[in-house]
């Protein structure tokens, strides 16, 4: 009797490992979805909207300019921020603030991509915190899922 | 209880080398020395400010061969998001078996840290 529910135990234990690794593998290089929260990509994305996010674009080295994309915040290793590339290493970016009176240009450095959000009054981007080097993105976001049940 | 962890981690990571994703090249990594955290303030070797007060979320890494080593002293301070792992121990080749040493070299030492 103790064996039979032994037994069970350690099969319903070997099944939970193997489908968690399946899982953090499926997260962590196909993509995922992703519960997006803040003003800074209004009207595209919405405070708590629903995302789905790959990872695929960003093993290949395929993100390109106007995508979506979560990366890890510069100055906070432990957040997400979800923005869209305006500009790719090499590229010439405006890096003044709407506030400035004089517009002031530069160039992306290598290895490094130039995020802005889609509301431009109200977003902590590149324009604040610099280029961001391409190896903190996660992931480009494809479709939103909320938006799909609301039927908009 | 989050502040005392992120505290405890700090002290740890300070000191030892770790493996990166090169800033400038997302698909190389690359094994430094992590020398200063956020809110020390380093005497750097051939950048372009003499000070640097390393900014919140980063750290400061050189090679531990100056002057020829690719580092914080030419692309600055690294965000800690691209910290990829910590080396600890030399497997290969078998001659050079050993556990890396978590070490400070003493002229390197960051100017005034907040950890203190």
């Amino acid at each position: 009797m103790l064996r039979d529910v032994m037994g069970k135990t350690f099969r319903l234990l070997g099944y939970t490992i193997q489908y968690g690794c399946i899982a953090h593998c499926a997260f962590e290089y196909l993509g995922g979805i992703v519960v997006c929260s803040g003003p800074s990509m209004e009207p595209t994305i919405q405070n708590s909207d629903i995302v789905f996010s790959e990872n695929l674009s960003r093993h290949f080295y395929c993100i390109q300019k106007g995508d979506i994309v979560i990366a890890k915040s510069p100055n906070d290793p432990k957040s997400n921020i979800c923005k869209r590339v305006i500009g790719l290493e090499g590229d010439k970016v405006c890096i003044s603030s709407p506030s400035d009176f004089r517009k002031s240009h530069s160039y992306v450095p290598k290895g490094h991509v130039w995020l802005e959000g889609d509301n431009l009054r109200n977003s902590t981007d590149s324009r604040c915190y610099g280029p961001v080097p391409y190896g903190l993105i996660r992931g480009r976001i494809c479709f939103k899922i909320h938006s799909l049940l609301r039927g908009i | 209880m989050g502040k005392s962890e992120y505290i405890t981690k700090r002290y740890m990571m300070r000191t030892c080398e770790v493996i990166e994703m090169s800033p400038k090249n997302p698909e190389q990594k690359i094994i430094k020395r992590v020398i200063a955290l956020e809110g020390d303030i380093v005497k750097t070797i051939g950048y372009k400010n003499k000070y640097v007060k390393v900014p919140h979320g980063h750290m400061w890494v050189e090679g531990d061969h100056h002057g020829h080593s690719f580092d914080s002293n030419a692309f600055g301070p690294v965000s800690l998001g691209l910290l990829h792992a910590r080396a600890t121990h030399i497997l290969w080749p078998p001659r050079r078996w050993q556990k890396l040493q978590p070490m400070l070299p003493p002229e390197r030492t960051p100017l005034h840290s907040d950890q203190e």
